[in-house]
């Protein structure tokens, strides 16, 4: 096919597609204007029912808990074949690699950005109930203080703080948790995921029942998770820089 | 919609666009993360904090660098192939 041809097929399609997505976007309602019954009856029965502030996260991690739980599988699925598939480069094997950012800038601005991000993660995942956030987000925001270990210091640092043994374990116990706490809404006769906790004093951190403890749980296995597919590929990466690989 | 809605909107547009135009790898994952910032500058105009605070970290930090290592692992690979 000519390059002309390739160009009037192209343009053909591609104007077919943006007419086809206009006329979609024209017919959808405004914003603010939800059609469905839910979001209006979630809003008006949220604090009567769950003593809740923020009902995203009371929609996330009560009434769509058992949805999360999926999701949070999901993800630890992700991780387990991640490792799996890059499993051929050991953290032993990049132990001894020296792979460190010389600019003072960089390390100046590490220093500065690496604990701001994790308190900030922390602060997030903490008041999941309250503002907006949750163990999702609080959970990458951590691993990204993780990160920026790599990218402003050195490999070797990550290494030291990212290892495997320490947050595979993390990672199972986070995953366990969330289950484990359905688990326990079942012991005590109740649904599975069901809230068991006393619902506390509205808008306050000791409140909400158990939708804090399904935040945490969330927000460490998910913290954990990313730090470990981290660390996959720097190990990966570092290995065939260095020449460690296996041939 | 609002006119910074719109502009939003269209930052987005460019940025993909430009995503797609970028011819280097490398050059391609920094302009995903730029990408990444337009994409949490729409979901905050669209009063969506949230979903933007996990955007920021995972267009922001977490995808560009697990892109850009996979890309150098390849790179090196296919450097001592070449030898």
């Amino acid at each position: 096919m000519t390059t002309r041809g390739r160009t009037a097929l192209f343009l053909a399609g591609a104007g077919g597609l943006g007419a086809l997505l206009l006329w979609g976007l024209a017919g959808l309602p405004d914003f603010g204007h939800y059609a469905g019954p839910y979001g209006d009856i979630l809003v008006h029965v949220a604090k009567p029912q769950r003593n809740i502030a923020n009902v995203v996260t009371g929609v996330v991690f009560d009434w769509r808990g058992f949805d999360t739980m999926g999701e949070e599988l999901i993800l630890f699925g992700a991780v387990v074949g991640v490792a799996m598939l890059l499993r051929e480069t050991r953290e032993h094997d990049v132990a001894d690699v020296v792979d460190a950012v010389r600019s003072d800038a960089v390390r100046a601005s590490g220093l500065v950005a690496v604990p701001v991000t994790f308190v900030l993660a922390l602060s997030v995942i903490a008041h999941g109930h309250l503002t907006p956030g949750g163990g999702f987000q609080g959970g990458v925001v951590a691993s990204a203080a993780f990160a920026l270990v790599f990218l402003s210091a050195e490999y070797r640092a990550y290494h030291r703080i990212g290892g495997t043994a320490l947050w595979d374990s993390v990672e199972g116990t986070g995953a366990g948790a969330f289950v484990g706490l359905g688990l326990l809404a079942l012991a005590l006769g109740l649904a599975f995921l069901e809230n068991f906790l006393p619902l506390g004093t509205w808008n306050t951190l000791l409140s909400t029942g158990s939708i804090p403890l399904l935040n945490w749980a969330s927000g460490v296995a998910v913290a954990a998770g990313f730090v470990l597919v981290y660390g996959e590929f720097l190990q990966e990466t570092m290995a065939v820089r260095h020449g460690k690989a296996k041939p | 919609m609002i006119p910074l809605q719109a502009m939003c909107l269209a930052l987005v547009a460019l940025g993909a666009l430009a995503v797609v135009v970028a011819r280097d790898v490398v050059r391609q994952a920094l302009v995903l993360s730029l990408y990444g910032f337009a994409l949490v500058a729409l979901f905050v105009v669209y009063q969506a904090p949230d979903v933007a605070l996990s955007a920021l970290a995972v267009g922001g930090v977490a995808y560009p660098l697990v892109l850009v290592a996979a890309i150098a692992r390849v790179n090196e690979t296919q450097r001592r192939r070449k030898r």
